[in-house]
């Protein structure tokens, strides 16, 4: 079996994501070096706050101040930090019980080694440099003996110029691969051939070959090699240009069913005014220097196609 | 009949076959589809019915492991949706949309139905996919990974004397034994512990991460009966979730799966097998306690998750395994559990029961 085909994927989102009136006070706060939590019917402090009880879902608003220091109640030492992780050294990941509240915030803690951290471990908060009001303006917690500072204290919650909502970066790193199928169709493309796969059950050419025939269910394995030429069996006319293409608009893109296929693919036309493409018109494939797959299609000059040669197509 | 049925008035619906593929670290010659095609043929093959003969067909899978939107769509074309069909997905593990073709199979909408699921973790890294999933305001920037999660929900364990080291080795011990009879299985016999991944779990407390796909079919009454020689009886089906936030909930224990265990009707009489999914070691001890598992009932004789553990097919294959084992004989009463979400957030549990 030839190499099936890889590449590197990289999936990267910047979600913006808006804060209620809990999650706001508690992630300005953060910047402003005060920790807030959120007092529950029962009495009970949840830091961090939420906006409803996460046992009675009650709305919860009353706001109270509770102190950077605290005790680990769990942790867990990791050796090789991952690449967005709080930390770049070796570090333990641990819930801690800030004095004043009643459950735990997790973070990372900075410590030379397993050997110095323990449940019960007494911790401050360390602040980031740069604070923007996100959960990463506590830079770290760090060993620090000190006596329970006590009860939480009433805050109303009010900052001058509060976080109100907070952009969530995310990368994704993937080697993708599309399996054999697609491996052998890309293959063909580089040197110019279209090739698809045939259903043993009920003989329809799939192009491009995805492995299996979506109407039998089973393994197209029989390759067939289609087109070049083929017929636009449906088309629109595209006004908006996109970011990063550099095609002049309007232009036409196309559903072309290559000769010998049953499935019609997608592709540009050109050549031809883009208000004189229609349905039935022959085309052909134009490859620029050094392309991996068709730029577009042009006419090919020959007359149009029966409706009945494609209506099955569309 | 089974000895307990359902509630009353409710039909009577069993899992009649189950395949799954043979689990491997990674699989780049297969697309999901490919991948998929094999055990939807399988499945269908043991009961002799035909893709346009199913009433209903519910997938489970995650486009963040595939790293591409709507991802399940092209696993579609593994079951002849042409003509059209009635079909659904959840962006979860296969045994909540095992769920959902139950409940759709109890309404009386169909007789039959296909639930299947697959992950190819291969492609990119788990650990920091499933980052993901968390709380993306207050968690989710940190990029606590899976291992580390479950690493403090181990050490909450051993604080609270329920466990220790050479425990949770035993559990991957055991595990990784009983995979030996599992030809399935992507990690069997005897594996070092090794180094921490992060301490105290060590690699062998931790699944191996690879790509696999399970398929189901569910059928009611006497379609059951004509379908399988000993249906695996559903008696009864729940899933339940926790709080959110980690440190809200006392990690040692596991309140969603008792009651989840509770619903599906886990407690009336004793089980004698338990396919529980429990990927870390740690929580194999937190579910046992929770759903009072004795040392009489057999746990895990596939080998669980610690030795296969494709994401969003694993629970799924834990009640296809039950399955399995009443439609042998092996067993009259299993419990199949099902989990999502960091730490056991979420759990799903149900009773299937054979003929006697
Ligand atoms: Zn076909």
């Amino acid at each position: 079996m030839p190499e099936v085909l890889s590449a590197p994927l990289v999936v990267e989102f910047p979600f913006t994501r808006s804060l209620g009136p809990v999650q706001s006070a508690f992630l300005t706060g953060l910047r402003e070096r005060t920790v807030l939590g959120v007092k529950t019917a029962g009495g009970g402090v949840l830091v961090p706050p939420v906006e409803y009880d996460p046992v009675t879902a009650e709305e919860l608003r009353e706001l109270v101040e509770v102190a950077p220091t605290g005790t680990v109640t769990t942790w867990a030492w990791n050796p090789s930090p991952r690449r967005y992780q709080p930390l770049r050294t070796p570090f333990a990941w641990v819930l801690v019980r800030l004095d004043g509240a009643d459950t735990a915030l997790l973070h990372a803690l900075d410590a030379p080694g397993p050997d110095a951290v323990r449940t019960g471990l007494r911790v401050r908060v360390r602040w980031a440099a740069e604070r923007t009001g996100a959960i990463t303006d506590i830079a770290c917690f760090e060993p620090y003996d000190s006596e329970d500072s006590g009860p939480a204290a009433p805050h109303d919650g009010r900052f001058a110029d509060p976080v109100t909502g907070i952009v969530a970066p995310a990368r994704l790193d993937y080697t993708y691969s599309p399996g054999r199928a697609p491996t052998d169709y890309i293959n063909a493309l580089a040197g110019r051939r279209t090739v698809g796969e045939r259903c043993p059950s009920c003989r329809k050419v799939y192009v491009p070959p995805r492995g299996a025939c979506p109407t039998c269910g089973i393994a197209t394995a029989e390759r067939v090699e289609v087109g070049p030429r083929g017929t636009v069996t449906t088309f629109c006319i595209v006004n908006i240009k996109a970011r990063n293409l550099d095609i002049e608009v309007p232009y036409v893109y196309a559903h072309i069913a290559l000769d010998g296929a049953d499935l019609a693919l997608h592709g540009r036309i050109g050549g031809i005014p883009y208000d004189q493409v229609r349905m039935g018109l022959r085309v052909e494939p134009v490859w620029t220097e050094g392309g991996r797959y068709p730029d577009h299609y042009r006419p090919t000059g020959e007359p149009d196609a029966d409706y009945d040669a494609y209506k099955e197509l569309i | 009949m089974p000895g307990t049925p359902g509630k009353p008035g409710a039909r009577d619906i069993a899992v009649v076959a189950f395949a799954q593929s043979p689990h491997r670290r990674r699989t780049d010659e297969l697309s999901e589809v490919e991948m998929l095609m094999p055990v939807l043929h399988e499945v269908l093959g043991r009961t002799g019915l035909r893709t346009s003969d199913i009433g209903f067909t519910c997938s489970g899978s995650s486009d963040y492991l595939a790293g591409r939107a709507f991802s399940f769509t092209m696993a579609l074309d593994g079951v002849g949706a042409w003509p059209p069909i009635s079909e659904s997905h959840v962006e979860m593990d296969g045994a909540w949309a095992l769920y959902e073709a139950w409940v759709k199979l109890l309404t009386g909408e169909a007789d039959t139905a296909l639930v299947y699921a697959y992950g190819k973790s291969s492609p990119g890294e788990l650990r920091d996919v499933l980052t993901r999933q968390l709380d993306p305001y207050y968690v989710a920037p940190l990029w606590p990974d899976s291992v580390s999660l479950a690493a403090l929900q181990a050490r909450a364990l051993i604080d609270a004397g329920d466990a220790d080291e050479p425990a949770l080795a035993a559990v991957a011990a055991r595990s990784r034994a009983a995979a030996e009879a599992n030809p399935y299985a992507q990690l069997t016999g005897s594996v070092p512990a090794g180094d921490y991944l992060v301490q105290p779990l060590r690699a062998g407390d931790c699944p191996p991460i690879g790509d696999g796909a399970a398929a189901v079919i569910l059928a009611a009454g006497d379609t059951a009966r004509r379908l399988c020689e000993r249906p695996a009886w559903i008696c009864g089906m729940d899933h339940r979730i926790e709080a959110h936030s980690l440190g809200v909930r006392d990690l040692t224990d596991s309140p969603s799966a008792r009651l989840a265990a509770e619903r599906a009707g886990a407690f009336e009489r004793p089980v004698d097998t338990a396919e529980l999914h429990a990927p870390f070691t740690s929580q194999e001890i937190v579910l046992r306690k929770a759903l009072r598992l004795g040392d009489d009932v057999d746990v895990n004789p596939s080998g669980g998750a610690l030795a296969a553990n494709p994401v969003m097919a694993a629970g799924l294959i834990r009640i296809g395994e039950a399955a399995a084992r009443i439609h042998r004989g092996a067993s009259s009463r299993a419990l199949a559990h099902a989990t999502s979400g960091p730490c056991l957030q979420q759990n799903l549990v149900a009773v299937l029961e054979g003929e006697s």
